[in-house]
């Protein structure tokens, strides 16, 4: 677990290096996500045990975004007078945002034929 | 013997205390979660940011305190994001077949997300403020921020925005897509993720792997898509 967790904390240190150096709009980790890509297709060395440690750190997601809520729970009394409509616009908006994003994807995957990705091992949830 | 005052002075200063208390409350929320079948209403997320916060606000405690034990939690976000290489490696043919409805799906939710958003604030008599806080509110809380500091919004406000939007997508998405009888793991899981970034890619991971690996790709794609259409649409978009 280790080995598998060192190289994901390099990516990250490379990734970061990277868009410090060059200035670029996006996230560290973000870079260090497409080098670690680059470096699995290209079939790099990598720890065997790689996979575990991701699909372990990925399983509990969630868990990570809890202090930065946390965090935004202390501020809500920044939405102010307003923050009935200011929830009412987010959930609506994020309603149409859900809506169009997967209604166009699944009408041109069906379009195309590409249709028959596997998935839904869970169904009901 | 034991001062329990002198006790909870020391410890509530210390980070393992709220290091912990973050840990349990989440495998509390997580364990809820579990037992109602992963219902989507009991998010892991919500009920954790609930438990702290009492535990805060109950205790007297700053959120200056809470993070500087929380931080070593918060810190793995970035490995977990570098993480998702794994999942994204592992269905790279699935994601090349789907490479048309993705960009298509792209450049039309994250459009939807930012019109949507500044047009309904206007409908609801939101001030302009408001508007330029919410427009970016379905990318990534930093990418967001800095969106939001350069069109003059409050970063601060956006940020609420951003997991208000994150957690309330997370909780509607599956009987959502239920309801549009959308049966596209990928299609489901792209939409949570540009929609509500990374707490609507944890969601997707809970539901299915494939959707959870389209999820990621969305809360990539639509932060670096958001940052280049908030400045472009805003001219239009406000009065």
């Amino acid at each position: 677990m280790l080995p598998a967790f060192a190289t994901l904390l390099l990516c990250q240190l490379a990734g970061e290096a990277i868009v410090r150096a060059a200035i670029l709009p996006v996230p560290g980790p973000v870079v260090g996500m497409m080098i670690l890509c680059a470096l699995m297709v290209a079939r790099a060395p990598l720890p065997g045990e790689l996979g575990d440690t991701a699909d372990g750190i990925l399983k509990h997601l969630s868990l990570l975004f809890v202090p930065a809520g946390v965090g935004v729970v202390q501020q809500l009394d920044r939405l102010g007078q307003d923050g009935i409509r200011l929830v009412a616009v987010v959930i609506v908006s994020t309603v149409i945002a859900l809506a169009v994003t997967a209604l166009v994807f699944a009408a041109l995957a069906k379009a195309l034929g590409t249709d028959d990705l596997s998935g839904g091992q869970d169904d009901g949830a | 013997m034991i001062d329990f005052v002198d006790l909870w002075v020391y410890l509530s200063g210390s980070q393992l205390l709220w290091l912990s208390a973050t840990l349990v409350a989440y495998l509390a929320a997580d364990s809820l979660s579990g037992a109602t079948g992963r219902h989507p209403l009991v998010n892991p997320v919500l009920i954790a940011v609930v438990f702290v916060a009492l535990l805060l606000l109950g205790s007297g405690t700053s959120f200056q305190t809470y993070f500087a034990g929380a931080q070593f939690i918060h810190f793995l976000l970035g490995p977990a994001t570098v993480a998702l290489a794994v999942p994204l490696v592992r269905y790279l043919p699935q994601i090349r077949r789907a490479l048309v409805p993705m960009l298509a799906a792209l450049l039309a939710g994250s459009v939807a997300a930012i019109v949507s958003a500044v047009l309904l604030a206007q409908a609801f008599g939101l001030d302009r403020a408001a508007m330029l806080a919410l427009a970016p509110k379905s990318s990534t809380a930093a990418i967001a921020m800095g969106i939001a500091e350069k069109t003059g919004g409050d970063p601060a406000l956006t940020a609420v925005l951003v997991i208000l939007t994150g957690i309330g997508g997370a909780i509607v998405v599956t009987p959502l897509m239920n309801a549009l009888r959308l049966k596209n793991y990928a299609a489901r899981g792209f939409a949570a993720g540009l929609a509500s970034h990374g707490i609507g890619t944890a969601r997707a991971f809970q539901v299915d792997p494939l959707a959870g690996t389209f999820a990621a790709i969305a809360l990539g794609l639509n932060g670096l898509l958001t940052a280049l259409l908030v400045p472009l649409l805003l001219p239009w978009l406000l009065p």
